[in-house]
């Protein structure tokens, strides 16, 4: 997924999750390491970080706060 | 189109400033022949490059003999800084750099070996911290007077004062002429085209009392020769910082009355990130980043409506990587805006973009379903 894909898809998902629950996206794209934290505070949201998929696409882990 | 467009790309590139112009008609004829000849003709173009020489020492303050020219911006901050690090050390010994500079830096720290990046915060400034802990092998430090893309400015007096023996070279590309030097640089580099003269003119000054050594092959490596440049366009280069210098106070508090105006409401905005110290900053400049917005559809409809403006944004430029510079900050990297006013910007064309901005925005992310 290209810039901004990968946070749209987390504004879209974002609702979907309850309170409290745990919401990952997995992007090879590169602004994605920098764009998943940045939208986390500007939403309010907790970024908990990064991990690996099997594929080893990167995978952005946010807690959903409100 | 209905309006002619309205530049706001200063930062990349200042449009010819009128006392450029002039000076590079009436120098166009003159200049021609190679000033280290003895001929009439080569004393002609000698003196005329020695007049300019001249008149951007008096404009920045310092000696004559402190002021080389080099083929553009990018080449004199590799020039400084890689001379600096010559004279000090042997290759491989790292050279540091915030985390926040140009490539031509970045370029330079690379190639010269394992350069050591500083990091900075929120607002794109350097942490001191970071040069208190300098390792004493450090070959060089570089560091801007003020960032290019967010133009927070920089501590240079201080870091200056922390590196203590280690030399520093200060990319002044983005801020000579529209704020005073910063004190405490070794070497520090200048881009006409960014102040309203000509492209391909730099300004490489080398302190008389700094250790430098030319870094690529010279006839006499310890010589601060100038590169080959256009005579007349380093004569215009000179007219244009002269006069900019002599009305930055005036031009330079409208701008910043604009960028203020500017940053107030596209805060207003919903879901932006605005970017860079709102107050310690350069005058014309301004950074601010959308979610949920593609840069490159946000800059080519604003260049629809009749703005230039730039995007630091992955999907708008030809590497596809998103700005290190934002990156670096944490800023939000895609949706991203650069604008930076000209001398002649005017409050009804800020006004009218500011208008526009908000419907921009909003079609896109409807068109991602937001």
């Amino acid at each position: 997924m290209l810039c901004p894909a990968p946070i749209i898809a987390l504004g879209r998902s974002l609702g979907s999750v309850a309170i409290g629950d745990l919401l990952a996206v997995a992007a090879d794209d590169p602004a994605a390491r920098h764009d998943v934290p940045a939208w986390a505070r500007m939403r309010g949201q907790e970024y908990l970080g990064e991990r690996a998929a099997e594929d080893g696409v990167p995978v952005y882990v946010v807690r959903r706060l409100s | 189109m209905a309006n002619a467009a309205v530049y706001l790309d200063t930062a990349s590139s200042e449009p010819l400033h009128p006392a450029a112009r002039e000076t590079l008609l009436a120098a166009l004829d003159h200049g021609y022949a190679d000033p280290r000849r003895l001929h009439g003709p080569g004393r002609t173009a000698r003196l005329l490059l020695d007049n300019a020489r001249e008149a951007i020492a008096g404009a920045l303050g310092v000696r004559r003999d402190e002021v080389t020219f080099a083929s553009s911006g990018s080449r004199a901050v590799q020039r400084g800084l890689l001379g600096l690090a010559g004279a000090r050390a042997e290759r491989g010994r790292p050279i540091a750099h915030s985390a926040v500079e140009h490539q031509a830096v970045t370029d330079a720290a690379a190639w010269w070996g394992a350069p050591r990046e500083l990091g900075v915060d929120a607002y794109g400034r350097l942490d001191l911290d970071a040069v208190r802990s300098l390792a004493p092998d450090t070959a060089a430090l570089a560091l801007q007077s003020a960032n290019h893309e967010v133009g927070t400015l920089q501590p240079v007096a201080e870091a200056a004062e922390i590196a203590g023996g280690v030399p520093l070279l200060v990319d002044a590309c983005a801020s000579m002429g529209r704020v005073p030097l910063p004190h405490g640089w070794d070497a520090l580099a200048g881009s006409a085209h960014k102040w309203g003269g000509p492209s391909g003119i730099g300004v490489l000054l080398i302190r008389h009392r700094a250790r430098w050594i030319d870094p690529f092959p010279a006839g006499d490596p310890f010589a601060r020769t100038d590169e080959p440049v256009d005579i007349a366009a380093a004569l215009a280069a000179a007219a244009a910082l002269q006069a900019v210098v002599a009305e930055r106070d005036q031009i330079g508090s409208r701008q910043r009355a604009l960028i203020d105006r500017i940053r107030a409401r596209v805060a207003d905005i919903a879901d932006v990130d605005v970017v860079g110290d709102p107050v310690e900053r350069l005058p014309h400049l301004v950074t601010f980043s959308f979610l949920y917005v593609d840069g490159e559809a946000l800059v080519t409809e604003l260049d629809r409506l009749g703005f230039a403006v730039a995007s630091g944004s992955a999907c708008a430029v030809d590497t596809r990587e998103p700005s290190r510079v934002l990156a670096a900050m944490g800023a939000l990297t895609h949706g991203n805006v650069r604008l930076s006013l000209g001398r002649e910007t005017t409050p009804a064309e800020v006004e009218r973009f500011l208008d526009v901005l908000p419907g921009v925005v909003h079609t896109i992310r409807e068109r991602a379903g937001l």
